[in-house]
């Protein structure tokens, strides 16, 4: 069961007959020249209704888009740095608006900090294709934080254990 | 994304039509009647062209998945970033545990103490806390939650 706690003032509340296309593509959308007429077959349902569902879905934002995810190694994207900071909580808001704004940031999030372990509140993804690459765009992160940061590192990724996207299950 | 495209000069080799399909389809297919035609009439191909190629892009595993990327927040579900610190004999065998769980959407390796990143998503949020305690019970290792608590920006394109 979906419980709306979401983020988003106006909650779209998923039916039965939404949950059922997700599950349908959440392994891929059909490769056939009309996608939906597929699925519709598949669901006993005509393919206007099942093209209404999607673009509702994407008008409310339960899908972000329907588009195709890269292997971002495969790309030639080798390098990808997480790069996380110490940022001041008075700055750190501000701080991180102007981060996500830079055009090599991927994503940009405040997290929480594991004190004494884990101090960094600010995690900036940074896509390249060579380390050197991903440390220099660090540095100009680095540069934009000034002394509103008290500490950085940036945590390389040497392998993708996983990756299948969200998953709802099959209850 | 200037800086980014400059240096792709090292790129693996596609075709001009691999490419043009690559950094089209990253972007949303447009929920149309024949979508992959209307794909293919931007791009001034054949639609067949367009579904083979992004076929052989799925099975070259270039793309990882083709289809709907659903926003787990606006679902009403929940979704955090964990990190575990696994020692280097144990890392494969910790993987797959973590792994069998099919609340691990992605997860990655990295270069730190903190060696194993993986993004947990839930139909419920409260379904997070038990999901870690189940992983931490299935693993013996401690999970460290780092749930997003403000969001900044998420734009993911890589331009070939």
């Amino acid at each position: 069961m979906f419980i709306s706690t979401s983020r988003s003032d106006h909650s779209y509340v998923l039916c039965s007959l939404d949950r059922k296309l997700i599950l349908a593509t959440q392994s891929g959308l059909p490769l056939v020249p009309d996608p939906w007429g597929a699925l519709g077959e598949e669901l006993g349902l005509p393919a206007d209704e099942i093209l209404a569902r999607f673009q509702r879905m994407q008008t409310a934002g339960v899908i972000r888009r329907v588009a195709a995810v890269p292997d971002h190694y495969r790309l030639g994207y080798r390098f990808n740095g997480m790069t996380v900071w110490d940022v001041r909580d008075d700055a750190i808001t501000d701080m991180g608006r102007q981060v996500g704004e830079l055009p090599f940031v991927s994503h940009c999030y405040r997290r929480p900090r594991h004190l004494p372990y884990w101090n960094y509140n600010l995690f900036a993804m940074v896509h390249g294709t060579s380390r050197e690459e991903v440390e220099d765009k660090a540095s100009q992160i680095h540069d934009l934080l000034g002394d509103t940061c008290e500490g950085h590192t940036i945590l390389f990724s040497s392998a993708i254990l996983k990756k299948t996207g969200l998953r709802l299950r099959k209850s | 994304m200037s800086a980014m495209t400059e240096s792709l000069v090292t790129t693996p080799e596609f075709t001009e039509v691999e490419r043009a399909v690559i950094n089209r389809l990253q972007t949303g297919l447009p929920l149309v009647h024949s979508p992959y035609a209307a794909v293919a009439n931007e791009l001034g191909m054949a639609e067949e062209a367009v579904l083979n190629t992004l076929q052989d892009l799925l099975d070259r595993r270039i793309f990882t998945r083709f289809g709907p990327m659903f926003h787990a927040g606006e679902m009403g579900g929940g979704l955090t970033l964990a990190a575990m610190r696994i020692p280097e004999q144990d890392f494969d065998s910790i993987t797959a545990k973590v792994n069998a769980f099919e609340e691990v959407a992605h997860n990655y390796r990295r270069e730190h103490e903190l060696n194993m990143w993986f993004v947990l998503a839930t139909e419920a949020p409260d379904d997070i806390a038990r999901v870690i305690a189940a992983i931490e019970s299935a693993t013996g290792y401690p999970v460290y939650n780092m749930p997003k608590e403000e969001e900044f920006h998420v734009h993911l394109h890589f331009p070939v």
